[in-house]
């Protein structure tokens, strides 16, 4: 394998890790209101981040991170395209996290009620647009190019109408409703009591109109580029929602978080392999798309960022594993005494 | 008005408001880790309260900065995607090495520390706020050697097929002399402004216990000891980190005599080169004259200060402007000289008051004395009462947070007309595809953000700091058993 390939490799890996990761955060986010009933509640919906969404969200900073350093034309190119939904992305989550560390801090009911709101917009708006985003870029953009020069580059000429087509709108409610989803397993797996109850039954109701809307966009999404090797990704991303649901049935919250986690790796994959090995996809000249080789930094930037990473993220994955065996109890089950601080 | 002027009053807004949460989670986060330390070592609960206390208040504050910082890295390709087309290569690896190494570092830590009080080993849970600390730390390295880099582009080379920059040797971009430099600048600085965020909070807190609102609580006994120590060691801190401010200081103005002399020149308004120049310490000029007519100099000092002798050579704009038409072409070259000017002096002039009023608090509370207090902690008579001291120490902070900010706004502003020096000019930098409107948008949307944000968080560390220790962790004779609850507490 080249480089560039490897570093495409290393991007669809960071990118997959924020939305299986960063998914349940936005789930357990748009769901706070709706489990948590009682205050109660609420601080253990959110408990179940809690610790945990921070270290989450740098998963994007390092995918964009890498874009950035791995294929600067990619980079550039993509977030000055899709500059107002990337905006909206970034107003989201600056309310959302700012949310998550106030609502706590003062026990005023109207104080913690927009707080509330704000961590569930501010987790709506990401897991609808990037999935909005991800699929624009499989499916291509009207481009055009600046004259040669210093950062010469693709320019995305899309408007808002034409960001919002009905694939891409597809796109962004698969990642929305998986999220959900992935949120309510990952609350039933965390919590117990009356939010394990409640998110038990909304992911058992919601899990088949999920599977009908994934394999719906999982289905247009191979279509853009047939034959595709990742056909197979697609059945087994399916297969895994199947295998969600009847883990539910059974109880098995565990195994229905492992197979709903599949799922939206599986989706991540299938986007990034039907993207590859072009970056941005011009729809209006063929001259204009950015490929893993046209848009690649140097071999040298590369083979350094490559021992960086290969020293790192080992280690970055070997401490955010434990982060998630420490905080691995339930919470709100038994009586628990407050923490002392 | 166009899209690039928005673009850079985007870009100078977002960056200032970032940095105004930056310096206090750097130094904040190594400050409230010693004092876990001493807990940790002593057992004494003194310490732990004032862990927990500082340790609030250092989360109300680490919160904003997280959230302001993503902003940053989008906002390279929102609204410069030329500029970050061509340097993505060599300022892009930095970034990169900043996400996987610091701020994985420093984001899971920390929420393994605010979470893990009741779940760790003591031992362990210490070392997490450390991690935390370190992984803060750490990271101004990485963007400081990418903005380092801007000013003085060093191991690269510009591509002539795709016209973009090539990294060819990641050693001189990470020991860029200006990337060093600047960092312990940076770093010395941010602890300034912790220790004074420190001292400023124990002052407030003792002026209200001296001099008390009407119908205020009594605090408890034990926190005038506290805060007259805190107050004590947040002076320490700010008078070290002080000097090494002006040290690092003294080497970056060395720095820009041999990279930047446009910028030096700029900042002391030296129209032409001169032998033996004056330190100006009030100007009023012509700018489109070229002269100034009212100009007051030490002598000397600024060659001095550029050069390392008092008899140096130092450049002036415009012989600056005539070398760099030769070098670049014909164009204007030149900064805005009055916003170099008055920055340079109100970085030096507020950042050194609030190290003045460190010193001179350390001299007026020595060997346990206290303005307004008696030996023991009694109030003292009204005629010897200092309150002046306590106002000094509180007014210290946010006059010390400008002097960062003016020292960003001249460091940014002193790379005018560039974005990267020599290579690449700011005018050249905006993104093509992106519309006024669109910039506008943001632009409002972000300014409006950020100033409920900035009032909703100067409320909540008010409350907290008028809470006082005993809200962060309870005095032992003052707690009633909590009513049952089935949820563990959220709070942090």
């Amino acid at each position: 394998m080249d480089l560039p390939t490897a570093w495409f490799l290393a991007v669809a890996v960071l990118w997959t890790g924020y939305l299986v990761l960063e998914g349940f955060d936005f789930g357990v986010g748009m769901l706070l209101r709706a489990f948590g009933r009682d205050e109660d509640d609420r601080e253990v919906t959110l408990g179940a981040i809690g610790p945990v969404w921070d270290g989450n969200e740098v998963w994007l900073i390092a995918a964009v991170g890498a874009m950035f350093a791995a294929f600067p034309a990619w980079y550039a190119a993509t977030f000055s395209g899709f500059y107002l939904p990337v905006l909206f992305v970034l107003l989201a989550l600056i309310v959302r996290g700012v949310g998550l560390e106030y609502r706590v801090k003062r026990d005023d009911a109207a104080w913690k009620f927009r707080w509330d709101l704000c961590i569930g917009l501010g987790s709506l708006v990401p897991a609808f647009v990037w999935g909005m985003v991800l699929a624009n870029l499989v499916r291509g953009l009207p481009t055009t190019a600046t004259a040669p020069g210093p950062g010469a580059n693709t320019v995305v000429t899309a408007s808002l109408a034409d960001l919002f087509n009905g694939y891409a709108l597809l796109g962004g409610l698969v990642t929305t409703t998986l999220f959900l989803l992935h949120g309510a397993v990952f609350l039933s797996l965390k919590t117990d009591g009356p939010v394990r109850y409640r998110a038990r039954r909304f992911a058992v109701v919601t899990v088949v109109p999920v599977l009908l809307l994934t394999i719906a966009f999982l289905t247009a999404t191979l279509a853009l580029r047939l034959p595709s090797w990742t056909t197979p990704v697609a059945w087994a991303a399916g297969l895994a929602l199947v295998l969600a649901g009847i883990a539910l049935l059974l109880g098995r919250e565990g195994w229905a978080f492992t197979a709903t986690a599949t799922a939206i790796g599986g989706l991540s994959v299938v986007l990034f392999g039907q993207l590859y090995p072009e970056l941005l996809v011009s729809t209006t000249d063929p001259a204009h798309t950015l490929t893993v080789a046209n848009a690649a930094s140097a071999p040298y930037t590369l083979t350094v960022m490559s021992w960086v990473a290969v020293v790192f993220l080992p280690l970055v994955l070997g401490y955010q594993a434990w982060s998630y065996w420490v905080f691995r109890k339930r919470l709100g089950g038994a009586r628990v005494e407050p923490a002392v601080q | 008005m166009d899209a690039l002027d928005l673009a850079r009053w985007q870009f100078g807004i977002t960056t200032v408001y970032h940095f105004l949460f930056v310096p206090l989670t750097i130094g904040l986060s190594v400050i409230v880790a010693s004092l876990q330390t001493a807990w940790f070592r002593t057992g004494r609960t003194e310490y732990l309260r004032a862990t927990k206390f500082f340790g609030k208040l250092f989360l109300i504050n680490f919160a904003m900065g997280v959230v302001t910082g993503i902003v940053q890295e989008f906002q390279f390709g929102m609204n410069w995607s030329t500029y970050s087309t061509f340097v993505g290569d060599v300022f892009g690896a930095p970034l990169a090495m900043e996400a996987l190494i610091a701020f994985f570092l420093e984001s899971t830590f920390i929420g393994l520390w605010i979470f893990g009080w009741d779940r760790l080993r003591k031992g362990v849970h210490l070392a997490c706020i450390w991690a935390a600390a370190i992984g803060s730390n750490l990271s101004a390295y990485f963007i400081l050697a990418a903005n380092a880099w801007m000013r003085n582009p060093v191991g690269y080379e510009v591509d002539p097929v795709t016209g973009r920059a090539r990294l060819t040797d990641i050693g001189a971009v990470l020991m860029n002399p200006q990337a060093w430099s600047t960092y312990f600048h940076v770093i010395a600085a941010s602890f300034v402004i912790a220790g004074l965020f420190v001292a400023a909070v124990s002052a407030w807190k003792l002026m209200k216990e001296r001099w008390p609102s009407d119908g205020a609580p009594t605090p408890h006994a034990s926190e005038h000891e506290l805060f007259r120590k805190s107050m004590r060691a947040g002076f320490v801190v700010t008078a070290i980190a002080g000097m090494l401010v002006v040290a690092s200081g003294d080497h970056q103005a060395k720095l820009a005599t041999q990279y930047e002399p446009m910028k030096l020149a700029a900042a002391e308004a030296l129209w032409q080169t001169e032998e033996s120049a004056g330190f100006s310490l009030f100007a009023v000029g012509d700018i489109q004259g070229s002269r100034n007519h009212i100009n007051v100099q030490i002598p000397g000092v600024l060659s001095f200060l550029a050069t390392g002798s008092p008899w140096g050579e130092v450049q002036g704009i415009e012989n600056v402007q005539a070398s760099y038409e030769q070098l670049y072409g014909p164009g204007d070259y030149t900064p805005n000289i009055a916003v170099l000017y008055w920055s340079f002096r109100l970085m030096m002039g507020l950042g050194l008051a609030g190290v003045a009023v460190s010193v001179a608090g350390l001299w007026l509370t020595r060997r346990g004395r206290l303005p307004g207090f008696t030996r023991d902690g009694a109030p003292a008579p009204a005629g010897r009462a200092h309150r002046w001291m306590y106002r000094a120490v509180v007014a210290a902070l946010p006059a010390a947070l400008a002097g960062n900010i003016f020292g960003w706004i001249l460091t940014e502003m002193g790379r005018q007309p560039w974005t990267v020096h020599g290579e690449l000019l700011t005018a050249a930098s905006v993104s093509p595809g992106v519309s006024l409107g669109q910039v506008a948008f943001s632009l409002a949307a972000f300014t409006a953000l950020y100033g409920v944000l900035a009032v909703v968080e100067a409320g909540l560390l008010f409350r907290y700091v008028k809470a006082g220790p005993g809200a962060a962790m309870p005095y032992p004779d003052e707690t009633t058993p909590e009513p049952e609850r089935r949820a563990p507490a959220f709070s942090y």
